[in-house]
């Protein structure tokens, strides 16, 4: 699936949650896409990141990347 | 199990029911108790005693004037009308009196002075109240004669015996493609007119003309039926006790001799019906009064565009071919299953186990639906099914869900006639629902207010009778900021319900909340620039809501299908949670579902993280039911949703797809992407009734079978879940749920069912919601609201009653986001789009039936002084172009649409309203954003060269071979 898709997916998750009050919104994005992804986009968009493409990636979806 | 269910009490009762303290009177010697306010007439029928009537129907008001009702009453004067005279304590009735027989025949013999005798060729034959009346108050003979100087006196002579012309009488009208208006056999008793008004609330019918010349007429001088405005819903011609308004379908076909009681397939209101045939020969469909759903009531669509069925198009044969740019070869059932089969396999052994997946369908059973989701389940072992849900109510499934706990409507229809203050966003009820909207217009005559909130000015915002409060003209895109500044007002203002809120939400959740909406960016004033919507107003719309008494919000597709669709469902809840408006008959959210079986597709589990009953794949326990139930294991991942396995096949990891009843070419945004991706695929497999535009795209064809070729059950918007009972013999050979166990088999996997109401038993054995749900319940009480359980054993009308279903509401925060589909110089009008009345989704069955009068295309609605800015007129032909790609389609003008929004439906494949609508979509749930692009508008000669192309494709990918001899 092409990268910028599931950057530009990811990054409305991270937009909404990050809205959330609280501390968990990393937390939270991670469980979202846990939920609602299946396991070859989650993948993708990890090594899309990993390869050194985090530029256009929200912070928050970064730092959810690690808990899935 | 009883297959066909004659309805035992099915009788005219006179005049409608009402409710209130009991009343005990005698009728002809038979004590009988009624409620306050009942006429004699209905206390009459309750005691088994039919008087004899004519301009009384229990759809209607009585209005008293035939006089063919008269009673005796011990202690009145007179003869007085019993369908218009109220019960009183201890009243005694006398029916068969002397003095009112002799009324009666009075009475009868004038009408029948003025009808033409002509009973034995007439079309009411047999179905006729005159003659049954004529019959009943024994009238023999008529004694009337024309005198000599004006021999035609009458209605029904078109000339008299010396060939001159008849002033009074008026030719059939025949202008409505369903029912014809007879002038000759009117009896004027105004059911009709009263019907349209009270039942249908369009008003089109009036009686013209006073005494001996009035007559019904429709709309103005010089307008026939189909002119007016009438919407042929069949409220007057079911309510018409003569032949004068008449279905055509019983004037070419016979008076039918038996019915079957079913669920009309075609919106979410989910009508019932009862089907009337002779034989297996359908003559007609009528609103079936104890309908807990519409309640005697019906729109064109479930009431008369039922053709599709017979349509010379329908494919009856299954059809193979190894490319698409070969033409169709018929096949026998076996080739065609083990071809499908061979080419799942291959490619599963090939591309891996989830490079297969399917669609369920919203206009197939529970049954049906279920049984596909387990395909891909249990014999494809992975969760790759999704459902055309997605592109509609995904949103209202995660946004109710994480408010309220579970994802359904929280009311029944017929709590909108408590209702005092009815919100309507983004939907178009008159339209898209026309059955609930025939009742919201019935309750908002009594006094409800009305708020609209929409950007078009839909005909709820000002119609006969009806006049909303406020409408909110939003800019399409901003639906959160308006939700939002609602609840702004509401919670600045201090009009929210404290009890409420802390009995049954979390109170410290509730003040952060209310810290976020007070901020001033998110009041009426800052957010106008936005939103294009009068501060003013949206203040008036706010407290009109929150202290207008029981609420009601009902919600569309013009909240679900944008970038923030989830967020504004939960914006929408918070509204109801923050007033208190939820846990009671009036009040309420409801969405308002597109398709006949949105809800049951939802419900069946078609979406790739739930299992039936909306729980998630990853939790072991549930997985464990259906391992169990079905001996498989299950995959604890989610699997594709349809926008992913279109980018999935692009990219070459996604080849094999099972579609029925869904034609995702059509209806999905983005078609060149969607094109592109079936394109990809090497086995998709389309089941459906015609060769629709998915099927260009495909290797197999499985031909399906209509709702009336089935036994099954739908889920209504109300969560009401109805039979769909077999009414003939499927001209396809097999039902939908066959051939899927049929596909299921020859994947090697070993499924018997017999009839649905064994998978009914597997569904209530595995699904908590519907654990209490059987056929033989159905056939006892109708339908019923799941949740239906041990502690509901008869369903459930309302939900949350006493908690939310997640124990606590939770009010989210809803922070408005812009889209990132923004006008500019080069787009600088909003596309937004929707559907009519006549026509149903992408039409493949209405544009099958001759409700194509209504709409034979799809037009684009622009602003006049947008049309002036570049020079278009009424009916030019425009070019309609996005980022994504460019159609052509005719302008209409109109200020419905605010300047700067443009509008058009997406009925007609011709249209392609698709190749302009963009991948953009909700955040939480991929919904499509179908409802805010940014396009341009400028003239053109006619169809785009993708157009053409695309109609010549599609010419070629429906070539069918001639069947080997
Ligand atoms: S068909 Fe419906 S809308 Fe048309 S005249 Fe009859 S009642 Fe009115
Ligand atoms: S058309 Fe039928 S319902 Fe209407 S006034 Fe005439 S007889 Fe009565
Ligand atoms: S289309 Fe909807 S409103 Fe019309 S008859 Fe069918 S279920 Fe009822
Ligand atoms: S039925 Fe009562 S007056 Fe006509």
């Amino acid at each position: 699936m092409s990268p910028e898709k599931l950057v530009r997916m990811a990054n409305q998750i991270a937009t909404f949650f990050a809205s959330q009050p609280g501390t968990d919104q990393a937390e939270r994005v991670a469980a979202h896409l846990k939920d609602f992804w299946g396991p070859e986009m989650r993948s993708e968009l990890k090594s899309y990141v990993a390869a050194g493409h985090g530029g256009d990636v929200d912070e928050l979806v970064v730092r959810a990347l690690p808990l899935i | 199990m009883r297959d066909f269910v004659i309805p035992t009490d099915d009788r005219d009762m006179g005049t409608p029911a009402k409710v209130g303290a009991p009343v005990t009177l005698s009728i002809d010697g038979i004590e009988v108790t009624v409620p306050e306010g009942t006429s004699v007439m209905r206390a009459a029928a309750e005691a088994g005693i039919q008087v004899p009537k004519l301009c009384a129907t229990d759809s209607v008001e009585a209005f008293g004037s035939c006089r063919l009702c008269v009673v005796e009453i011990e202690g009145r004067r007179g003869t007085p009308a019993s369908c218009t005279t109220p019960v009183a304590e201890g009243m005694v009735v006398h029916t068969q009196a002397e003095k009112v027989k002799k009324v009666r025949k009075g009475v009868m013999e004038l009408y029948i002075s003025d009808h033409p005798l002509d009973c034995l060729t007439c079309a009411a034959n047999g179905d006729c109240e005159l003659q049954d009346m004529a019959g009943v108050v024994g009238l023999r003979d008529v004694r009337y004669e024309a005198p000599p100087e004006a021999p035609l006196a009458n209605h029904f002579a078109a000339r008299d015996t010396s060939g001159e012309a008849n002033p009074e009488w008026l030719p059939k009208d025949t202008s409505n493609p369903y029912f014809t208006y007879d002038p000759s056999k009117c009896i004027v008793c105004s059911r009709c007119v009263r019907a349209c008004e009270e039942v249908q609330g369009t008003f089109a019918l009036t009686i013209e003309g006073r005494g001996f010349d009035s007559r019904v007429s429709a709309g103005g001088p010089g307008d026939d039926f189909l002119s007016s405005d009438c919407v042929s819903c069949g409220a007057c011609v079911q309510a018409c006790p003569t032949a004068t308004l008449q279905e055509k379908s019983v004037i070419e076909l016979g008076t039918p001799t038996r019915s079957v009681v079913t669920t009309c397939a075609y919106c979410g209101v989910g009508c019932s019906f009862k089907a009337e045939l002779n034989g297996d020969e359908l003559v007609r469909m009528v609103p079936y009064k104890h309908g807990k759903a519409n309640r005697g009531h019906s729109c064109v669509k479930g009431r008369f565009a039922w053709g599709y069925a017979n349509h010379a198009e329908r494919i009856l044969n299954p059809m193979i071919r190894e490319t698409i740019d070969e033409p169709w070869r018929e096949v026998s059932w076996e080739e065609a299953l083990s071809f499908a089969a061979g080419r799942l396999k291959r490619i599963q052994e090939r591309h891996g186990r989830k490079s297969v997946g399917v669609i369920t369908s919203s206009r197939c059973t529970n049954e049906e639906t279920y049984l596909v989701q387990k395909l891909t389940r249990a014999v494809f072992g992975n969760n790759n099914t999704d459902t055309c849900a997605r592109v509609c109510h995904s949103p209202t499934g995660y946004g109710l869900g994480q408010t309220f706990g579970t994802s359904a409507g929280t009311q029944d229809f017929d709590s909108v006639m408590a209702a005092d203050v009815v919100v309507v966003i983004g939907a178009n009820p008159t339209d898209g629902h026309p059955v609930f909207a025939s009742r919201l217009k019935k309750r908002l005559r009594e006094g409800a207010k009305l708020i609209v909130i929409d950007p078009r000015r839909i005909d709820l915002v000002k119609s006969a009778h009806v006049e909303a409060a406020h409408h909110l003209p939003l800019r399409p895109g901003t639906n959160v900021a308006v939700v939002t500044a609602l609840a702004h007002v509401i919670v600045t203002e201090k009009l929210y319900d404290e009890a409420f809120i802390r009995d049954r939400c979390d109170w410290d959740e509730f003040e952060e909340y209310a810290e976020f909406v007070s901020d001033l960016r998110h009041s009426p004033e800052m957010t106008e620039m936005q939103t294009g919507v009068p501060a003013e107003e949206l203040r008036a719309a706010a407290r009109l809501y929150a202290t207008g008494g029981n609420g009601a919000i009902y919600y569309g597709l013009g909240v679900t299908e944008h970038s923030q669709g989830s967020t504004t469902v939960m914006g929408i809840a918070n509204l109801a949670m923050l007033t208190g408006n939820i846990g009671r008959d009036g009040v309420g959210v409801n969405p308002l579902r597109g398709q006949n079986n949105v809800q049951g597709s939802c419900d069946m589990g078609s979406f790739p993280h739930e299992l039936p009953g909306y729980r998630h794949v990853k939790n072991a326990d549930v997985r464990a039911i259906f391992e169990n139930a079905w001996g498989v294991e299950i995959d604890p991942e989610p699997g594709l949703r349809i926008p992913n396995m279109l980018d999935a096949a692009v990219a070459g990891q996604f080849k094999g797809l099972y579609c029925q009843g869904e034609d995702i070419l059509q209806s999905d945004p983005d078609t060149k992407h969607v094109a592109a991706g079936l394109a990809a695929m090497e086995c998709v497999i389309v089941h459906d009734l015609f060769l629709n535009e998915t099927a260009n795209y495909a290797h197999v064809f499985l031909p399906g079978s209509t709702f009336l070729e089935k036994d099954g059950t739908f889920t209504n918007a109300e969560r009401r879940i109805n039979r769909v009972r077999k009414v003939m013999a499927p001209r396809n050979g097999y039902a939908d749920w066959e051939i899927t166990q049929m596909l299921a088999r020859a994947m090697g996997a070993d499924w018997h069912y017999t009839h649905p109401a064994q998978i009914m038993e597997e569904i209530a054995a595995t699904t908590p919601s519907f654990a209490g749900v059987t056929y033989d319940l159905l056939e006892d009480v109708g339908s019923v609201q799941w949740p239906c359980n041990e502690a509901t054993p008869e369903g459930s009308p309302i939900m949350h009653v006493d908690g939310f279903v997640r124990g606590k509401g939770r009010l989210m925060i809803t922070e408005y986001v812009a889209t990132d589909e923004r006008t500019g110089p080069r787009f600088p009008l909003l596309l937004t789009t929707g559907r009519i009345l006549s026509q149903y989704n992408v039409g493949a069955q209405t544009r099958r039936t001759a409700n194509t009068v209504w709409h034979q295309e799809d037009v684009l609605e622009v602003h006049p002084h947008d049309a002036e800015l570049r020079g278009i007129k009424e009916g030019d032909w425009v070019r309609l172009a996005s980022r994504s790609g460019e159609t052509a389609l005719r302008a209409t003008l109109t200020d419905r649409v605010s300047p700067g929004v443009v509008y058009t439906t997406f009925h007609h494949p011709g249209t392609q309203a698709n190749v302009i609508t963009t991948d953009y979509s909700d955040w939480a749930t991929n919904c499509p954003e179908y409802k805010v692009t940014a396009v341009q508008v400028s003239l053109s000669n006619g169809p785009t060269d993708w157009q053409k192309d695309y109609a010549a494709q599609a010419e070629r990918a429906r070539r069918v071979l001639p069947a080997a001899e």
